[in-house]
């Protein structure tokens, strides 16, 4: 299966999904212009890893900073995940900020995947 | 010339750190943002003060940014898509103010919007952030519908609001969101 790579930049998160390394990652800021044009690509290749997925699948998000509209593309890239068997979310947060704490929290009430909180 | 010192002593007396005026887009909004993070950075802001004085700008920032696009077929006219963006800071808080123009037909839903928000408490706004999240969808305009409730959770003060009238069809619509500065 391919792998989508993506570079951050200054209002885009990177964005790293390589199914034969088991590396699924969303990290750094995230304030697209339209973020549902940005996040479609992710969508698209977790639609396709869903039908063939790994035994066990840790997605990485490691968001600095996302804005209201991506809040909802992050909430429909987790429904996306609900349905894969075996997966869990690691939502990283800076040992400092709280609100990205308690969104990682409510993003883990909104769905039924085990949440795994660490600090960087 | 003295508008030059009027408009120099009105900013001080209002404390104002950073004033935009003019049209509204993705790369205006990236500019400001870096300037205005670039100020907070300088100014030793607490970590906390500084990401929440980030979030609400963008959030005020990106509502501009998608409401000239529909203020946009008037360019010219008194409501062209010109709108305005400001900060002040003084020792206690910082205020992301911005002023952009609206269609009268606007006023009335906007106005119970925020209301209805004021009225709500931390987990208010909690339960109506979760309640709206699931439910919508990316409008055309790229926007989730959640803007307001996130910048009134960020502050966690109310949000100022008023309409100034512009013509017979059109209201400038103010808004005021405050961050208390976080002591280290």
């Amino acid at each position: 299966m391919e792998i989508l790579n993506l570079k951050g930049t200054e209002d885009t998160p990177s964005i790293l999904l390589d199914k034969k390394n088991g590396i699924f990652e969303i990290s750094g800021r995230s304030l697209p212009e339209d973020s549902a044009e940005f996040y479609r690509p992710v969508l698209d290749w977790i639609g396709s890893y869903a039908a063939d997925p790994n035994p066990a699948t840790e997605f990485t998000l490691k968001l600095e900073y996302f804005n209201t509209a991506s809040s909802k593309l992050i909430l429909d890239v987790l429904s996306a995940l609900e349905e894969i068997k075996g997966m869990k979310i690691l939502w990283y947060f800076h040992d400092d900020d709280e609100d990205m704490e308690e969104a990682g929290q409510e993003f883990s009430e909104l769905v039924e995947i085990p949440f795994e909180f660490k600090t960087y | 010339m003295n508008f030059i010192y009027d408009l120099h002593r009105t900013m001080m007396a209002e404390k104002l750190i950073l004033v935009y005026e003019g049209d509204f887009t993705q790369e205006s909004t990236k500019s400001i943002l870096s300037m205005a993070e670039r100020n907070l950075d300088s100014a030793g802001e607490s970590s906390g003060t500084k990401r929440k004085v980030f979030n609400v700008m963008v959030e005020a920032l990106q509502n501009i940014v998608k409401h000239s696009s529909e203020q946009g077929l008037q360019a010219g006219s008194l409501i062209s898509r010109s709108a305005i963006f400001m900060i002040s800071k003084d020792d206690l808080r910082y205020c992301v103010m911005t002023g952009n123009p609206i269609p009268k037909s606007r006023v009335a839903k906007l106005t119970n919007n925020l209301t209805e928000l004021n009225n709500k408490d931390k987990e208010g706004l909690k339960e109506m952030y979760k309640e709206i999240i699931k439910n919508t969808q990316i409008s055309e305009k790229g926007g989730a519908g959640l803007g307001f409730v996130d910048m009134a959770r960020k502050s966690g003060e109310k949000l100022g609001f008023s309409f100034a009238e512009m013509d017979s069809e059109h209201d400038f619509f103010c808004l005021k969101v405050t961050i208390s500065r976080e002591k280290e």
